[in-house]
């Protein structure tokens, strides 16, 4: 793990892959560390990561989140920035780690340390990184969905925009609803499904208002959602993570095939 | 009226309410209505960001030292000639009102908006004891004839659609005994029930009003409507009590102006309601009107005990309803499947403190965090952390599920451990891809039915990230 820092690098980049894009769809975090090495960083995945804690911290059971988020805070110590394509996962670090440990000023300490070097993947390569040299084509009509936490918690908005606006033949259609969440929710939309639904099910019908071709996110967990639904409806609009047409991947397969 | 024991029939109400027509399409009102018309007020004042800080700041600076600010308003009130009463449980509180009422020989009360009232069960409690209650706000009104309780904190008869309307009108108006409705526009709606209350307001005794907040260093009530109703309500009979509980104290009525300037901008989109009332004592020698006796009835309810709790942000809310005008789920359900008294973020995250954690424990699990009522909160109450705290004294208490328990658990310990997470889950995907064949999902997944019985479930990639960039590093 001890690389000298070099002169061709900027800095080294802990990835934080997330739980969804490594066991649904690593293609996610393959785009990420594509992106992140264009942009002149030297990405490394630190093998003990696992999840962020979510699960568990918006569950209330503090203790296991307690004991999951550890393991964040020794695997993500060493680098000067932590990047996660997710505005959930990077808000968890950001904004919960250092409330969790509360009572312990050590670990607290660190949730901070950390705190302070978490972003998430097009707000580090817009704001952090300054770099937008996106070289990418996506010849289709797309609509962008806001997770509710890179809206709210990690101030995230323009840049995916930003970016999205460098790709070559794509044309970018605003949903009308565009703050409003799409009922996924983490462990909300397995325990209150009908409401979770409704909520989906406005998200998709705007989307099908918009006649995008597909939608792009920047969190899993709401393409998941939505792209289930969508497929459940039959409606054939493909869904992608903002970072897979970033890097490129126009030939991607989408969350469920169209 | 509410008892809290519908609380726990959250999931079954809600599904109940998203199959209901005439509630859905009132609800579809929220978004062009209350939403568009908070969206406009804040464009239209710049200082709409300083306002919110100002507001925040009185109400945080009487919540420090709270116990301070009441006794000063006590004193204050009995200068002016003013009774202040305090209530620690409901109960109390109903005592006390129906004494003040039996003692004067009241039979009928006219009553302005308060949710306290429904708080504490007032209208049943006084009609068991044959003292009529008449409400004045039109909306209270609608849903009195319609026998329901209020399904939003500031419309309170927000899931009636016109038509209905229409009917509760002709059913309990005389004029209409005789005739069918000559023609029904709202504007006709609003003159009819004017005319009626009218005469109401006239043979009320007593009047009973709530209290947007309480000013320490004048010892008054003040109260904001559209209608005019509550200053009938507190002029015209000669005994007028105010209802409120023990947080909406304010020191003074600079501290009342930086609430009023957030208020109706975030509740109607009005830069001020039509009317604001400060009532201060009971009629002097020199007014022209007012009531002869002037009582307030301050209600603490469990909201002290909130005090230097992580809840206790919660205290700053001034009802103004932005949280629910914005949540998805109010929005999907509207506030009656909530089952208490204040529906949406802000009784998810007020009524386990009232009610306690057990009765309530849907209310702040109903959430998908979305965070959109912390963001239109004026007093930028932190509405989902406080729902977090919930769901931790919830688990503390071990009132979930005990599968939701050992799947955290598990899931918990696995996390914890990434060697394992990594084979375990690795297995897992692989299986899970090499099952759903080439369609690339799953219509339907035993252990995720919640999930599949609206929605496909994507068929993982296969192979995890980690063990693919750790074959090729």
């Amino acid at each position: 793990m001890s690389v000298p820092s070099s002169e061709s690098h900027r800095g080294r980049v802990g990835l934080f892959v997330t739980c969804l894009a490594d066991l649904f769809r690593p293609s996610v975090a393959w785009a990420s560390v594509k992106l992140l090495e264009r942009a002149g960083f030297r990405v490394e995945v630190p093998d003990r990561q696992t999840c962020c804690g979510q699960p568990a911290y918006n569950s209330g059971d503090l203790r296991t989140a307690r004991r999951v988020a550890r393991g964040i805070l020794d695997a993500f110590e060493p680098f000067e920035y932590v990047v996660a394509p997710s505005g959930s996962c990077a808000g968890m670090l950001r904004l919960h780690l250092g409330r969790l440990f509360a009572s312990e000023p050590d670990e607290a300490a660190r949730a901070e340390r950390l705190a302070g070097r978490t972003h998430e993947l097009t707000s580090f390569l817009v704001d952090v990184a300054g770099w937008t040299d996106i070289s990418a084509t996506f010849p289709q009509r797309v609509t962008y969905h806001d997770s509710c936490s890179s809206l709210r918690e990690m101030a995230v908005r323009d840049q995916p925009r930003a970016l999205l606006a460098r790709v070559d033949g794509l044309e970018l259609v605003e949903l009308p609803d565009r703050d409003a969440c799409c009922g996924f929710g983490g462990t909300f939309c397995v325990k209150y499904p009908d409401i979770s639904t409704k909520m989906v099910s406005d998200k998709t019908a705007s989307i099908a208002g918009t006649g995008a071709e597909t939608v792009l996110a920047g969190d899993l967990g709401c393409l998941l959602n939505i792209a289930g639904r969508l497929a459940r409806e039959g409606r054939p609009i493909a869904c992608l993570h903002v970072a897979e047409v970033l890097a490129g991947a126009e030939n991607t397969d989408p969350v469920v095939p169209v | 009226m509410f008892d809290g024991r519908e609380i726990a029939q959250f999931p079954e109400a809600s599904v109940r309410a998203l199959g209901d027509e005439n509630l859905q399409a009132a609800l579809r009102l929220l978004g062009e209505g209350f939403q568009a018309r908070r969206t406009d007020a804040v464009e239209r004042f710049s200082e709409f960001e300083d306002a919110r800080d100002a507001a925040v700041d009185a109400k945080t600076r009487t919540l420090r030292q709270l116990h301070l600010h009441l006794e000063n308003f006590e004193a204050r009130c009995q200068e002016q000639g003013g009774v202040v009463h305090w209530a620690e449980t409901p109960a109390d509180a109903r005592q006390i009102v129906l004494e003040l009422l039996t003692s004067r020989g009241v039979r009928v009360l006219s009553k302005g908006k308060t949710m306290v009232a429904e708080e504490i069960g007032l209208n049943g409690f006084l009609e068991e004891h044959d003292i009529e209650v008449v409400e004045t706000d039109l909306g209270e009104y609608i849903i009195q004839l319609a026998e329901e309780v209020p399904s939003h904190i500031i419309a309170p008869a927000i899931h009636k659609t016109m038509p209905q309307v229409v009917e509760l009108f002709r059913q309990h108006h005389d004029q209409h005994k005789a005739e069918p409705f000559p023609r029904h526009t709202p504007a006709d709606l609003v003159a009819e029930a004017r005319a009626v209350l009218r005469r109401r307001f006239l043979e009320a005794d007593a009047g009973l009003t709530g209290a947007n907040f309480l000013v320490a260093e004048t010892g008054s009530s003040v109260i904001v409507t559209n209608e005019g109703n509550g200053d009938l309500t507190q002029t015209l009979p000669r005994l007028h009590i105010v209802l409120a509980t023990i947080e909406k104290v304010v020191p003074t009525l600079a501290d009342g102006a930086a609430i009023l300037r957030v208020l109706a901008r975030s509740a109607t989109g009005q830069d001020m309601s039509a009317y604001t009332t400060i009532s201060t004592g009971p009629r002097r020698s020199t007014d022209v009107d007012g009531p002869s006796e002037y009582h307030v009835v301050l209600l603490d309810n469990g909201r002290s005990s909130l005090l230097g709790t992580p809840a206790e942000e919660v205290l700053r809310c001034i009802r103004c309803g932005a949280c629910m005008n914005h949540c998805p789920v109010y929005g999907a359900v509207g506030g009656h499947a909530y089952g208490w008294v204040y529906p949406g973020p802000i009784g998810a995250a007020l009524t386990p403190a009232l009610l306690g954690v057990e009765a309530a424990r849907h209310l702040p699990n109903a959430s998908s965090l979305c965070g959109r009522c912390e963001e239109v909160c004026p007093m930028r109450i932190p509405l989902p952390k406080i729902f977090r705290y919930w769901r931790a004294k919830e688990h503390e208490a071990r009132l979930n599920t005990v599968r939701a328990r050992l799947a955290l658990a598990l899931w918990g310990w696995l996390a914890a451990h990434p060697r394992l997470y990594r084979l375990g889950t690795g297995a897992a995907m692989w299986i899970l891809s090499q099952l759903a064949g080439r369609s690339r999902r799953y219509r339907n997944l035993v252990l995720a039915n919640g999930w599949t019985r609206s929605r496909d479930f994507p068929a993982p990639a296969g192979r995890t990230f980690l063990n693919s960039w750790n074959r090729r590093s």
